[in-house]
């Protein structure tokens, strides 16, 4: 079988492919890579089907080795890439022959980098898919210095892309966020959301963007009032009993207790998986 | 969409009611369908405009159907040996043994699952066995644990952080994703739970 070897891993290195959706009224979270059209992208480039597993990586510090000869390629933002020692860029297949060691460093702004290899990451699926969900503890383990990971047969052609950059991200980020379905539980939601400013928690995690700032008051008649438990869609922006917005991102439990004031759009999702703790956060209500 | 109703029979009609016809194929898009307390999620797949059918499916919803369970039976074995058991007896005012014979008396239904996969949050509990979460949550309660909880009762598939009050515990696994069915107990089940010493 075709494999690579994890030579070292920073903060974070999982597998993800496009996640479990489907099995959410069993409690499971929908998982799968926080930027998801960043994965579809690196496995374009080294000819993949979008929906193959590769490797997410937060803040850099992986190294690899190829132990056959194989096609990867890293998206994501900006980050440099050595292949034994020489400079190589994101965006684009990289050849690796065997014995070809690539190191990723951090990138130099964003969170999260993906590395697709042709063939894909080929551990074993659970409940149709290889992501691993930090929540329920469902697929495969965080991928460690030292594991040997399996790939798939490639299929298709590494033929890459004639111009492609890594996306940059605005200093500041303003999200859309479409009132419902418990606004009615807040005073005047849209002002207040509009009037807040919020920075990125550093307590955020592939669970859900935790925000800093102003508490959002509830409405007279809700104050103090508990919600039956109800179903939550990633996305989600959910305020907690002290008031501060949690936006759910794809390992969001299936059902939460608190009311959601709205729901981030997904176009607009991806965007919160690159965001680093401390990004001033705006929200915008729409609808 | 996010449909609410005014209780968790009325839930159960809509779940029953959209799970009908997309078996009958009249949902193709339908991408979850999440039952909760008193809302029933219905997810369909971005841009494919499933949600008109899904109104149309749900204009026609009879909220007091009684709604036929073709549900399975599951019977859960449990030691009632929890550590909450002598503070729900004194709050029930009753003995410690006929906890158990309350809990274990009476059919249950899955009304939905959330917290963690396979957790099932089940309705049908005695009035007596109706109490309050613990103030202080535990940060940790073991796989197998059976608790209550408001209206609810259920079984914590895994070991977790937990504020229900246990009763007993079960050595049923709950949930196993390589199974054909992941969850032991699914939205819609009958389930009943038979003391062991």
């Amino acid at each position: 079988m075709r494999t690579v070897t994890i030579v070292a891993t920073g903060p974070q290195v999982l597998v993800q492919d496009l996640g479990r959706p489907g099995f959410a009224h069993l409690g499971v979270p929908p998982s799968g890579a926080l930027d998801a059209p960043a994965l579809r992208l690196a496995n374009r480039l080294v000819g993949n089907a979008e929906s193959l597993a590769g490797l997410e990586i937060l803040l850099g510090g992986l190294r690899l080795r190829a132990e056959s000869p194989c096609f990867v390629a890293v998206t994501g933002p900006s980050a440099s890439i050595t292949v034994d020692g020489r400079q190589r860029g994101t965006h684009t297949p990289i050849h690796l022959s065997i014995g070809d060691e690539l190191t990723l460093a951090q990138p130099t702004d964003g969170l999260r980098n993906y590395l697709a290899v042709n063939g894909g990451v080929a551990v074993d699926a659970e409940l149709g898919s290889r992501s691993t969900d930090v929540l329920s503890g469902i697929g495969p383990a965080q991928v460690r210095a030292g594991d040997v990971v399996p790939l798939g047969e490639p299929r298709g052609i590494a033929a890459g892309a004639d111009q492609l950059a890594a996306s940059a991200l605005p200093a500041e980020l303003t999200l859309s966020v479409l009132l419902g379905p418990r606004e009615d539980w807040f005073d005047e939601p849209a002002a207040q959301l509009r009037a807040g400013t919020w920075r990125v928690s550093p307590e955020s995690n592939r669970i859900g963007l935790r925000l800093t700032g102003p508490a959002l008051r509830r409405a007279a008649p809700y104050a103090g009032l508990e919600l039956p438990s109800e179903p939550v869609v990633t996305g989600a922006v959910q305020v907690p009993a002290n008031g501060r917005p949690v936006v759910f991102l794809a390992d969001h439990p299936t059902t939460g207790g608190y009311p959601v004031v709205g729901v981030v759009p997904t176009s607009e999702l991806a965007t919160l998986a690159q965001v680093r703790p401390g990004t001033v956060v705006r929200l915008r209500p729409v609808g | 969409m996010l449909i609410e109703v005014d209780s968790l029979d009325e839930v159960d009609a809509v779940r029953a009611a959209l799970a009908d016809a997309a078996r009958e194929g009249r949902l193709p898009d339908l991408a979850e369908l999440v039952p909760a307390a008193r809302t029933v999620l219905a997810a369909v797949r971005p841009g494919s405009g499933g949600l008109a059918a899904l109104r149309d499916v749900l204009t026609g919803v009879d909220l007091n159907a009684a709604v036929g369970r073709d549900s399975r039976e599951v019977v859960l074995p449990v030691h009632y040996d929890g550590p909450d058991l002598a503070l729900v007896a004194e709050t029930a005012g009753v003995g410690v043994a006929e906890v158990a014979a309350l809990h274990s008396g009476v059919e249950y239904s899955v009304a939905f699952s959330g917290f963690a996969p396979g957790f099932g949050y089940l309705v049908g509990l005695p009035d007596a066995l109706r109490q309050p979460r613990l103030d202080q949550p535990r940060t940790r309660v073991p796989a197998g644990s059976v608790g209550i909880a408001g209206e609810f009762t259920g079984a914590y598939p895994r070991s977790s952080p937990g504020g229900w009050r246990l009763i007993g515990r079960t050595d049923a696994v709950l949930f196993d994703s390589h199974r054909d069915r992941p969850a032991l107990l699914t939205p819609g089940d009958r389930v009943r739970f038979e003391a062991r010493a």
